[in-house]
């Protein structure tokens, strides 16, 4: 075992290699638009330069000079499409600002014009020589400008349900021996995924295939279809890798009918490459957020009160909000519980998910509350969470499925050297350098959503898997052949996974990291079928017959199902009993306490999720702990992280490498959102600043030399088949307020607005 | 991108002739045809369609004769298209002239370095995100008159030194300052054959015209870069939000001569925070014949940046300015040679 391929503890799968290593790193791996075109035609967008009012005029005459445009399409020929509604009301986009409808532009960067032409290069160039006469009005950019509205949340999004509450917090807060009040800002981020925002779209005949990385191929091609008006069954999505998502990709963006329509007009591929700028307003963002938060507690350190209020940025027309109230009442022990959320309503495109969009936010305000409570209390910030430790949510009175938060505390602890640090503040150097230590929990709701696959054995045991899930990075192809693998108990090697295409049996949306507990859950049913099909073909007298799904192996036994006395089948035999070449079972899966509409919403690009704290009866989270190690130069100010350490418990660890991955790859996120990554908005303009990737900064490896991530053995059989809690998602929440903690202890100096800049140390 | 021609250079009279064509009396960074080297720059602002040059001249060719890196017999010799790479990888030029190694080691990231030159370095332009995206209107330096957004924008990453109200752009480089503090002479190479200037005569500070930056001339380009003397007791401390692949929020190029514990010689230069590649001769001034402690480089460092004017989001690099330069002296006056 390396450290890359930890070795299995408990309920851990192999860290076997990913399926797609090869292919990655040999640039074969083929993504949307590494597809093939016969004879395309280029577009290339053309995007506002103002925020808010009206195009009066195109001067198109130099543009329509550069040899090989063949067009150039604005609000005054662009093929018309129909309205379309927000994800979370029940339509598919993650905006509903439409662009190319009118001369009217609600945001910075919205699409104007698209250019088509016979070269990239072509399509560019004439997209520099388009002229545009705009009138503009003053935009409200954010919080601090005038023109913004704001109201509750409940009510005008249809998925926050609820303001969570619980006893009588005024009271309480009043009443309360230790009282804290705090205000915490967190920025403007945008996802950046490597693979730029591109779609290519192919006409054959009625039928339109379209090569999109996209996180929701189901989505994607009922959405494009409504928007064409034209059969979803028409329309086929197709990207087997997809470049990062983070989120970005969950929800249909304006661009891919857009496309298509052209496509369609022109009766020939039409292929988009966006750049890098465009990126930042042709598709979502997590917007800025605020907050306060209000903690009473006993002297012995015992939460008596908690209020939690927020409020988020969003577009003008869309109440997009991510609400993470929900979590940050429910996460520790408190009788007395009061939440409020708003959505703050400014001249912005819509913002959409972004990795761990309610906890990223909302648990920075909530951990860095308790660190400040700590430091009031004089108490080690670790014994506060234990003191506050529960094992039912306060709001609903609910068991958690499992819980192992104080057990990653300890290990984390314990690997990053807890016990050294002194408690003061200031109290640690090292030459030019304050040195702070600092931590923070972690948690994410465990989701799951109703999917289903189709899977083909072979007499040699060839196996053939397919779902039309998502390989977004995660590790999608590795732990559904796993699971396959495992299940009907044939070599790893000899099965292929096909996702990533809408013609495969719908999986939900890789969002909410709900994809390996659904997909493999499918899967594992279906390969069940598949044993209790060859089973009865065998042994149909034999009384184990219908217990086959859970008992029986086929050849040799999976292991986790193996019980004593039973024999291998013989899969040769099977098949000649059956008289056939293949077996193949299809099978939709939907979670305990899915919706009655599960399955129908399933083939048509709506998600039922179920999990968290909308479970009956129970509510179900993975949970972590992180310690970071923060430096800060007494001379220049400059803040550095060499040691980030997390623990993390989610339920069977399905391969130990691919979720060391994941976790990973957030923990350096988390140190990331904490003191790097801000999109700079210009207030008089609202217009992003900073929007390509040498401004808008992401940590290189000189910022993250020492990552470690602990993975903790935890079983849990109260969420779903494969007893695996969503991760993620888990390890970049909470990582900012660790840092901030850490700086506090390095100088003293509490910092409540992110990202933290050099500018902002005072030593 | 637009469309341009591309020529190699054969020899340094054609480079200089095909550059020198059709040349109006427009600011050099607006000339029809541009040298290209390393690229690392100018693509990228071709692609941003910030520049248009309609014909572009390869100098690469030209490297057999323009990348020395010669020091020794107590000066130092540096072709104008030496890869930032092999110079700051160069013992003797680590041993010799440390603030010259650390400016290129401390610069952009490894991929960058391996294909940078030193001539390109120098020449390259702002980072001013106005001025990199051309959908803002508002930037006197790419529309001569039309205004600076910059100025009551976001400017955190804007100039305190050498700002006009026209322009507060800042110079990003590293290399320059080097070459400045150590009064390196530029030699450059046009239609009358070679001639040299101080490094400090390259730059110009924005004034009324940001549009004009360097005094070259079209058709004229930098062969080489030399300097006198042996700069051992030199730094370069750079300030920056990541720890690596990132420009300077503020930097300082320091080199001492010291003898018996005082200070002969001293130079400072600051990068980051100024329009140009900034000398600050008033503070070397209070250096020069003293005994190096620590409120003298305190005093050094206020005087750097006593003319300091800073904007909203970037006042911050006054203070932050003087500390670097006090720690600079201080690792300057402090290393063991
Ligand atoms: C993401 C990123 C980060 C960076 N970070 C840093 C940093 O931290 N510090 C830093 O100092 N730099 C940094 N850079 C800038 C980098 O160092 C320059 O791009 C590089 O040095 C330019 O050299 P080049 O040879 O590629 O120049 P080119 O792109 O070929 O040319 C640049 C300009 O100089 C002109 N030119 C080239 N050679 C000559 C010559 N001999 N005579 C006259 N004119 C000439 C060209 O016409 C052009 O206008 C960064 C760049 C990027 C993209
Ligand atoms: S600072 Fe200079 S380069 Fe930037 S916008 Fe203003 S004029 Fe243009």
């Amino acid at each position: 075992m390396t450290a890359a391929a930890l070795e299995p503890k408990a309920n851990m799968g192999q860290p076997v290699p990913r399926y797609d290593a090869a292919a990655k790193v040999t640039g074969r791996a083929t993504y949307a638009s590494d597809m093939p075109l016969d004879n395309p035609a280029y577009a290339f967008l053309v995007t506002s330069a103002i925020a808010k009012g009206r195009i009066d005029r195109f001067d198109l005459d130099d543009a329509r000079g550069v040899r090989g445009v063949i067009d150039i399409i604005t609000h005054e020929n662009a093929p018309k499409l129909k309205e379309t509604k927000l994800f979370s009301n029940g339509g598919y986009a993650g905006t509903t600002i439409q662009p190319l409808k009118s001369a009217e532009i609600a945001h910075d960067g919205q699409i104007i014009a698209v250019v088509i032409a016979e070269s990239y290069e072509a399509a560019r160039e004439a997209a520099n020589r388009v002229k545009v006469s705009y009138t503009a009005t003053a935009p409200s950019a954010s919080f601090e400008s005038p023109g913004t509205t704001t109201a509750a949340a409940k009510g005008q999004n249809a998925q926050f349900k609820e303001d969570p509450e619980v006893g009588d917090f005024a009271k309480a807060f009043d009443a309360a021996e230790v009282k804290l009040t705090a205000s915490y800002d967190t920025p403007t981020q945008h996802h950046n995924p490597m693979e730029l925002f591109t779609t290519s779209c192919v006409w054959m005949g009625d039928n339109l295939v379209i090569y999109e990385g996209s996180q929701y191929v189901y989505g994607l091609k009922n959405g494009v279809a409504e928007q064409l008006g034209i059969d979803a069954d028409k329309v086929r999505v197709v990207n087997p890798y997809v470049g990062g998502g983070f989120g970005s990709r969950g929800s249909m963006t304006p661009r891919t009918a857009i496309i298509a329509g052209i496509a369609k007009r022109l009766s020939r591929p039409v292929k988009l490459v966006p750049t890098r700028d465009q990126g930042f307003t042709i598709a979502t963002y997590r917007a800025e957020t605020r907050h306060e938060i209000k903690l009473g507690a006993s002297r012995d350190g015992k939460l008596v009160a908690l209020r939690h209020e927020g409020a988020e940025i969003s577009s003008r027309p869309d109440a997009y909000c991510v609400g993470g109230t929900k979590t940050t009442t429910r996460l520790y022990a408190c009788p007395n519980v009061e939440s409020l959320v708003s959505i703050v309503r400014a001249d912005r495109n819509t913002p959409g998910f972004m990795r761990s969009p309610p906890e990223v936010p909302y648990l920075f305000a909530l951990e860095s509350a308790m660190d400040e409570l700590a430091v009031k209390l004089n108490m080690d910030p670790v014994e506060l969470r234990r003191i506050n430790d529960t094992t039912t949510e306060p709001i609903g009175g609910k068991p958690y499925t499992s819980r192992s938060l104080m057990a990653c505390f300890d290990e984390a602890a314990k690997a990053f050297g807890w016990s050294q640090r002194t408690p003061q503040a200031r109290s640690m150097s090292d030459g030019d350098w304050l040195v702070g230590y600092g931590c923070a929990a972690t948690c994410y709701p465990t989701q799951m959503a109703p999917s289903a696959a189709r899977v083909r054995l072979q007499r040699d045991g060839r196996t053939r898997v397919e779902i039309a899930g998502h390989e977004i990075g995660t590790g999608a192809y590795t732990v559904i052949a796993q699971t396959a693998a495992e299940r009907l108990g044939v070599p790893l090697e000899k099965v292929a996974v096909f996702i990533g295409d809408s013609d495969l049996p719908p999986a939900p949306v890789a969002g909410g990291s709900n994809s390996t507990a659904s997909t493999c859950s499918v899967v594992m049913m279906v390969c069940d079928q598949i044993r209790q099909r060859l089973f009865k073909a065998v042994r149909p007298s034999d009384s184990l017959a219908d217990k086959a799904k859970e008992t029986v192996g086929i050849s040799p036994a999976p292991s986790t199902q193996a019980t004593k006395g039973d024999r291998p089948l013989d899969i040769e035999k099977a098949f000649d009993a059956l008289g056939v070449g293949v077996v193949e079972e299809y099978g939709e899966w939907k979670p305990e306490g899915a919706p009655l509409d599960s399955f129908k919403a399933l083939h048509a690009g709506q998600p039922r999720f179920v999990g968290g704290h909308q479970m009956k009866d129970k509510i179900a989270y993975a949970f972590g702990a992180e310690f970071v190690e923060v430096r800060i130069n007494r001379f220049t100010h400059e803040i550095r992280c060499p040691r980030l350490v997390g623990a993390f418990a989610a339920g069977r660890i399905m391969n130990p490498r691919t979720a060391r991955s994941q976790l990973m790859g957030g923990l350096i996120w988390g140190m990331s959102s904490a003191l790097l990554e801000a999109t700079e908005i210009d207030e008089r303009n609202a217009r992003y600043v900073n929007d390509n990737l040498a401004d808008y900064l992401v940590p290189v490896n000189a910022d993250v030399p020492g990552v470690e991530v602990i993975m903790l053995s935890e079983q849990d059989d109260h969420i779903n088949p494969v007893g695996a809690k969503g991760l993620g998602e888990l390890a970049n929440v909470g990582t900012n307020a660790a840092i901030c903690n850490a700086i506090y202890h390095a100088t003293g100096q509490r910092i409540r607005k992110l990202p933290v800049r050099l500018e902002n140390i005072e030593v | 991108m637009r469309p341009f021609s591309y020529q190699r250079a054969s020899d340094p009279d054609m480079a200089v002739r095909a550059l020198a064509a059709g040349a109006a009396n427009d600011p050099l960074t607006k000339a029809a045809a541009q040298p290209l080297a390393g690229g690392t720059a100018l693509i990228d602002l071709m692609k941003l369609d910030v520049m248009r040059p309609a014909a572009i001249v390869d100098i690469n060719p030209l490297a057999h004769a323009w990348s020395a890196i010669e020091p020794g017999g107590g000066s130092l010799r540096l072709g104008a298209l030496a890869r930032m790479s092999d110079v700051a990888a160069h013992a003797e030029i680590q041993r010799s002239y440390p603030v010259i190694a650390d400016s290129l080691k401390l610069a952009a990231s490894a991929q960058l370095r391996n294909m940078a030159t030193l001539g390109g370095n120098v020449m390259q332009r702002t980072r001013c995100n106005y001025f990199r995206d051309v959908s803002y209107e508002n930037c006197n330096k790419r529309n001569p008159g039309s205004g600076c957004a910059a100025m009551d924008g976001v400017n955190r990453m804007h100039a305190v030194l050498g700002v006009s109200d026209q322009c507060i752009a800042t110079y990003p480089g590293d290399f320059a300052q080097a070459l400045i503090a150590l009064d390196a002479v530029v030699e450059i190479t046009g239609k009358a054959g070679t001639r040299g200037i101080p490094f400090a005569q390259l730059h110009k500070a924005p004034g009324s015209t940001p549009e004009i930056e360097t005094t070259l001339q079209p058709g004229e380009l930098i062969s080489a870069f030399s300097i006198q003397g042996r700069w051992p007791r030199s730094v370069y401390l750079k300030a920056r939000d990541r720890q690596s692949y990132e420009f300077a929020l503020s930097s300082a190029a320091i080199a001492l001569d010291v003898q018996d514990g005082t200070i002969r010689d001293a130079r400072v230069a600051l990068g980051g925070v100024a329009t140009v590649p900034w000398r600050a001769r008033e503070a070397e001034a209070l250096l020069k014949g003293q005994k190096f402690d620590e409120a003298l480089a305190r005093r050094v460092a206020d005087a750097a940046f006593a003319d300091a004017r800073g904007r909203r989001h970037n006042s911050f690099k006054i203070g932050l300015g003087r500390r670097v330069v006090a720690r600079a002296l201080q690792q300057a006056a402090t290393m063991e040679i």
